[in-house]
């Protein structure tokens, strides 16, 4: 492939400003060079990208891991933003590295997708869920789906692969020229109560529809929980194909399925992709289990009532002791409040520790929902206070309380 | 109504409830049953008729739903009957926008509310108002004394206008609040109180809290340990005066 002598530099800038950066230790060493090489090339992505095979993938819970899957699906070679930088400097970085002819994989913040589907025509769109997150900043999931709508309605050459059981994600796909829907399931539905189309009330029953005659499309690979507690999916030209996984989770799961119908658009078959995904033991450090100051914690991430809802079903069962740790930094959002929406209840009867930056918005919240529990604001300091008899310690962090904690050695 | 001695309803948590504002109905419930008080709380989806109760909350949304909830409510009739037998209100947000008698929907054209409060809404002409609220509340309030500092975190894009029926609940020294050039924060009339402020509220006010109870119970109630909502309270109203005293400080250097 030919690149401009300009795009060249940008790509060069990129990787050399990353590089001091880290070499610096001033950070991960994704953004500011990915800022300094758009700022050489405006058109960077748009030229890196020409030609290659090209996934986006976005929503508001599970891009990271959907976007490793699907990368880990399509081969070694792959480029990738693996780190969850997922805004434009992010994928300039990830464009910087790697085989300039590798197909791409780029996870995408919600608000940047339709930008990005018009500038660079992606082979595949994966949308996985909408809900609220980051109160401060997004405060109309109903706005990002009409956006969504309405740049996905002319992206001929894209196959966007949606979340039929989310009536924000129909909306938003509902008008592509090429959709494969699948029915991934939506734990979190009161962000979608409202219908996106009317304003009418949509009612769930097996799937879901509104008066106006909105309804969840007819899926074409679905994601069926058999009675053994394994997952199979079925696609509807007939095939059944076992959804393994080393990582936990029936939403994992779902994002499985998601990345390996975007994986046939991309020409792997599914079956080669979810073997694929079955070799993935970690993605960005979630589930991991690190020892800090002599207390081993497994890491857990989980940032807005959705994902809270899918992560408490994960916990160790029985009095394993949680630590929960709460920031409100930009990345976080700065309003704390969806601590309200989130079914704390179920940590009654546990060893309860409440930890970070806004710890003691936690502990109001926790006192309600009756869990007894501690306050301490170091999160480390906070997982000794959880331990009891050196076992094993629940983390689970929102964004940044959980990106600091791992990033500790 | 039921066996409880008091009703908590959670009004419409599927429009109403962007900001975590049915943990207000949750705050009421929890402190009402501590003090042995038996207390139900309802949470009233949308599709089914409003339950009698002795208050009520209503919380923020976003536009298309604030709407579908004020044309429900007012079908409904159940939420003005029961504030005309002496139930108690909290609508924060776009809760408190149509509790008064006009708010803007998302193309900015008014809409009728259900004129509980004499306030009226329009579109703010600027950006929307987002961040940390510190308001006093105002002499001659709805509670017996004076009661404490307001905090609590706002995020709207209204101008809401109080009417002569209706009086503010508080003066803003952090933050924007109604945002109608007095700094005034809130409304309230009768028994009904309005706000923009979540986090929700009522955690971050447990005073407020018990003055919507009072009413509801008739009479006054046995003091509780706040220790935790102290220490939040403490440190919220730290943190906007960190922020009041740096954009203060900015001004001066500019001067």
């Amino acid at each position: 492939m030919s690149l401009t002598l300009r795009t060249r530099a940008a790509l060069l800038v990129t990787r050399a400003v990353n590089a001091v950066s880290r070499r610096l230790r001033l950070g991960g060493g994704t953004v500011i060079g990915g800022r300094a090489g758009l700022a050489v090339d405006p058109h960077l992505l748009e030229h890196a990208v020409a030609g290659r095979p090209l996934a986006l993938v976005s929503g508001t819970n599970g891009k990271t891991t959907t976007t490793r899957l699907l990368a880990e699906a399509l081969g070694a070679a792959v480029v990738t933003n693996a780190t969850g930088s997922n805004m434009p400097a992010g994928h300039a970085a990830a464009l910087a590295e790697g085989d300039p002819a590798a197909p791409v994989v780029l996870e995408v913040d919600e608000g940047y997708l339709p930008a990005l589907v018009g500038a660079l025509g992606p082979r595949a769109v994966v949308l996985l869920n909408l809900s609220r997150d980051q109160l401060d900043r997004t405060n109309e999931v109903r706005m990002l789906a009409g956006r969504w709508r309405r740049s996905l309605a002319g992206a001929d050459g894209t196959v966007v692969v949606a979340n039929a059981d989310d009536p924000l994600v129909a909306f938003g796909a509902q008008e592509a020229p090429r959709v494969v829907w699948v029915a991934a399931g939506l734990g979190w539905r009161l962000d979608a109560v409202g219908c996106p189309a009317c304003g009418g009330r949509i009612e769930f029953d097996d799937g879901w529809r509104c008066r106006c005659g909105f309804r969840r499309p007819e899926p074409t690979v679905r994601v069926e929980d058999r009675p053994d507690a394994t997952t199979e999916a079925v696609f509807s030209d007939g095939r059944r194909l076992p959804v393994d996984l080393a990582i936990p989770g029936r939403f994992n799961r779902a994002n499985a399925v998601m990345a390996a119908a975007a994986a046939e658009a991309m020409g792997v078959p599914a079956a080669r992709a979810l073997a694929a995904m079955a070799t993935v033991g970690e993605v960005a450090g979630r589930f991991t289990t690190r020892t800090l100051d002599g207390v081993e914690a497994r890491l857990m991430l989980a940032k807005n009532p959705a994902g809270w809802g899918e992560l408490l079903g994960l916990l160790c069962p029985g009095t394993t002791p949680v630590v929960v740790s709460i920031n409100a930094r930009v990345a976080d959002g700065r309003d704390p409040s969806w601590l309200w929406d989130v079914p704390f209840e179920a940590l009654r009867g546990r060893p309860v520790v409440a930890a970070g930056e806004r710890c003691l918005d936690l502990s109001v919240r926790l006192r309600y929902a009756e869990v007894d529990h501690e306050t301490v604001r170091n999160p480390v300091a906070a997982l000794a206070a959880a331990a009891t008899d050196g076992g094993r310690v629940e983390f689970v962090g929102n964004y940044t309380a959980f990106h600091d904690l791992l990033a500790r050695r | 109504m039921s066996a409880s001695a008091l009703t908590v309803v959670v009004v419409y948590p599927d429009l109403l409830g962007t900001y975590g504002d049915g943990g207000n109905g949750v705050v009421l419930a929890r402190r009402a049953a501590w003090r042995g008080i038996g207390a139900e709380l309802v949470e009233s989806a949308s599709d089914r008729p409003l339950p009698a109760g002795h208050l009520y909350c209503l919380g923020g949304g976003e536009d298309g739903p604030q709407v579908q909830a004020a044309e429900s409510l007012a079908a409904d009739g159940a939420l003005a009957r029961a504030v005309g037998s002496g139930a108690a209100v909290l609508a924060v947000c776009a809760g408190y926008q149509i509790a008064g008698r006009r708010f803007p929907d998302a193309g900015g054209r008014a809409r009728p509310g259900l004129g509980l409060l004499d306030v009226a809404t329009s579109k703010a002409a600027g950006r929307r108002a987002v961040g940390e609220v510190v308001a006093e509340p105002l002499d001659g309030g709805p509670a017996p004394g004076p009661l404490p500092t307001l905090t609590g975190f706002e995020n709207h894009g209204g101008v809401t206008m109080v009417g002569p029926g209706a009086r503010p609940l508080a003066r803003v020294t952090a933050g924007v609040g109604n945002g109608a050039g007095d700094r005034t924060e809130g409304a309230w009339a009768g028994r009904v109180v309005g706000t923009y402020l979540h986090g929700p509220v009522l955690a971050r006010n447990p005073a407020l809290a018990d003055l919507l109870l009072s009413w509801a119970v008739g009479s006054a109630l046995e003091p509780l340990d706040d220790a935790e909502e102290r220490a939040l309270r403490t440190e919220r109203l730290a943190a906007a005066g960190r922020r009041g005293l740096t954009r203060f400080a900015r001004r001066r250097a500019r001067a």
